[in-house]
């Protein structure tokens, strides 16, 4: 679950802050998890080099995200609104195919016994297959850590500067913004944090494959953004929350010798349309969304 | 550059030097000959040409700014006016032509690269940012020459703080200097028309131009809202600003500038003082038509 927070956080700033949509976030998510595979696992033709423990592969695959998204920005900024959606799409769904044909990353058979983070109690490793707690606090640690770093970007000339860049990019350059470094800023961070969540998938799960990071992944972690309530953080949490929480709450609930779980897509796609028709500012707008959403309604009304 | 920068800071006297008042002594010193620079001079815009497609929107166009003085850019609708801004603004690239802000051309420069070199605009429909605050937007402008990054905002470093609390002092000064201090925790879209038209000259102030392009500042003002920014243009030339204003009033432009360029289908058809300007008989055709033209 934590991992679903940590890339709703992540995608709010590329999409919520700086207004630049992008459907291939689970990209990032997949270079984070796989760069601390290659480095990790015994399945990865790097392990007679490396074999590293997750937290010394851990920075590493993070900056590797970072450079992935500088990678992908660099060319792909200048592109505005629909183009930059059906790019990063494309991103994506490259990573994806990449991993699922190359042996280099293993495809379906995916990267086994990885790594789970270190530290011990009573002799008794904390993080293990079992228990699942330690990865909860983990996670909320890593959370808090993420808020609070946003926070400080937000309130600031960075958070300041994608706002503008978000309400008219022409006219931010034209006040000084420089444009182009910021909005590769507001993809790297994404990055980053999409990444984090890709690193602490993998320390958790201990496995992945090439069948985790599907497109509907990335359409999954908008759609928590866009319910949650874009341009907000407390939004984005929940977003990310309801995403988790709410297929794994169907699962077992048995419909007509169907699971509901199957139906998830099914259901999220209801549950949108229904949230964009009556607040289509998301659960927890952002103070400045929910104020434009209204005057909006003001300037329609008396017609 | 980011170092404390308070108000009228030298170079802007040094800039003052020039009695500001007086009035250009002639008409017709546009920038003909590139060859020898005058230093009072701020911008030249020198034989620009720029065409879109088949449509010659400025044709041949000339003319010099001088330090300290408002210069008018008037004309009929359709004339150049606004392209004109734009090129000077790095918005369209002349098809030929230079243009020279204190000695250094400016052609192809980025357009955040010519508003930090000094160079503010406003436009003609207002464009804020309407989601964020009255002072926020401000502080966009006062932001160009901040240096704070990802780095130090995430670290909060002393840098960050430092011009945090400078650039929001500028911004509150500035929004104060044009009147709407009161308005400053409202969201931009929230402020009336004359507001955010003010708002929209305070943003382009923090930048911290030496040149400072107003497109139609007064359009949709009433007599007596004019007349108060009327004022405020004088101030701004008052703290050491030059200021080049695009304006259909006339009455406005004759008011308050002290040389004037008229331009008509793109191209320049007089210069000089407004008492000059006005008789200019092709200025009045411009303005009036030709009464004997055939339709």
């Amino acid at each position: 679950m934590s991992y679903y927070v940590l890339l709703a956080l992540g995608l709010n700033v590329v999409v919520g802050y700086a207004g630049l949509l992008d459907l291939g976030y689970v990209g990032f998510f997949a270079i984070g998890a796989y760069g601390t595979a290659l480095l990790t696992s015994k399945d990865s033709v790097l392990y007679s080099h490396t074999g590293w423990a997750w937290l010394a592969a851990a920075p590493v695959a993070l900056a590797a995200t970072m450079l992935a998204g500088l990678i992908l920005g660099w060319p792909t900024l200048r592109l505005r609104g629909d183009y930059l959606a059906i790019v990063t799409l494309g991103f994506a769904e490259i990573i994806r195919i990449v991993a699922t044909n190359t042996n280099t990353l293993r495809g379906d058979r995916g990267f086994t016994e990885l790594p789970h983070p270190p530290g011990s109690a009573g002799g008794k490793p904390i993080f293990g297959v079992t228990d699942a707690t330690p990865y909860f606090w983990l996670g909320l640690v890593v959370i808090i850590a993420v808020v609070f770093g946003v926070r400080n970007l937000d309130r600031s000339r960075v958070g300041r500067s994608w706002l503008a860049i978000r309400e008219d990019e022409e006219a931010a350059e034209i006040m000084g913004v420089r444009t182009t470094k910021f909005k590769l800023w507001a993809f790297s961070v994404g990055a980053f944090i999409g990444g984090l969540g890709g690193v602490l998938f993998a320390g958790e799960q201990g496995f992945i494959n090439s069948s985790t990071f599907v497109l509907q992944f990335s359409i999954l972690v908008l759609a928590g953004v866009v319910m949650g309530g874009s341009g907000n953080m407390a939004g984005a949490i929940l977003g990310g929350a309801l995403i988790s929480y709410i297929p794994d709450r169907l699962r077992g609930i048995s419909v007509g010798g169907t699971d509901l779980y199957e139906y998830r897509f099914a259901m999220f796609g209801v549950i949108i349309i229904v949230i964009m028709i009556l607040r289509p500012q998301g659960l927890i707008p952002s103070r400045r969304r929910a104020m434009e959403l209204k005057d909006r309604e003001k300037e329609v009304a008396p017609l | 550059m980011s170092e404390p920068h308070i108000e009228t800071p030298e170079e802007l006297d040094r800039e003052n030097a020039r009695p500001v008042d007086q009035p250009a002594p002639t008409g017709g010193t546009g920038g003909e000959d590139p060859g020898v620079r005058d230093p009072d001079v701020l911008l030249e815009v020198d034989h620009v040409t720029l065409r879109f497609g088949g449509v010659v929107a400025l044709n041949d166009v000339s003319f010099s700014l001088r330090k300290g003085e408002i210069f008018g850019l008037i004309g009929p609708n359709g004339a150049g006016k606004t392209t004109c801004f734009n090129a000077m603004t790095g918005v369209y690239r002349p098809t030929s032509g230079g243009i020279r802000f204190n000695g250094e051309s400016i052609v192809g420069k980025k357009k955040h690269e010519i508003t930090r070199g000094g160079i503010a605009r406003t436009f003609q429909n207002v464009r804020l940012f309407p989601e964020m605050t009255a002072l926020e937007n401000v502080m966009v402008g006062a932001d160009a020459h901040h240096k704070t990054s990802v780095p130090s905002a995430l670290f909060r470093l002393p840098r960050h703080w430092r011009e945090e609390r400078s650039g929001r002092e500028r911004s509150l000064e500035l929004l104060r200097f044009v009147g709407i201090v009161h308005r400053a925790g409202d969201v931009s879209r929230n402020l009336s028309y004359g507001e955010q038209r003010r708002l929209e000259i305070a943003r382009a102030l923090a930048t911290n131009p030496t040149l400072l392009c107003l497109d139609e500042p007064a359009a949709g003002f009433n007599p007596a809202e004019k007349v108060e920014l009327l004022q405020l243009i004088r101030r701004i030339r008052d703290r050491g600003v030059t200021v080049l204003l695009i304006e259909h009033d006339m009455r406005l432009v004759m008011g308050v500038t002290d040389r004037i360029v008229v331009l008509e289908f793109g191209k320049k058809i007089a210069e000089g003082t407004p008492a000059e300007v006005r008789d200019n008989p092709a200025v009045v055709a411009a303005y009036l038509g030709v009464p004997t033209d055939a339709a």
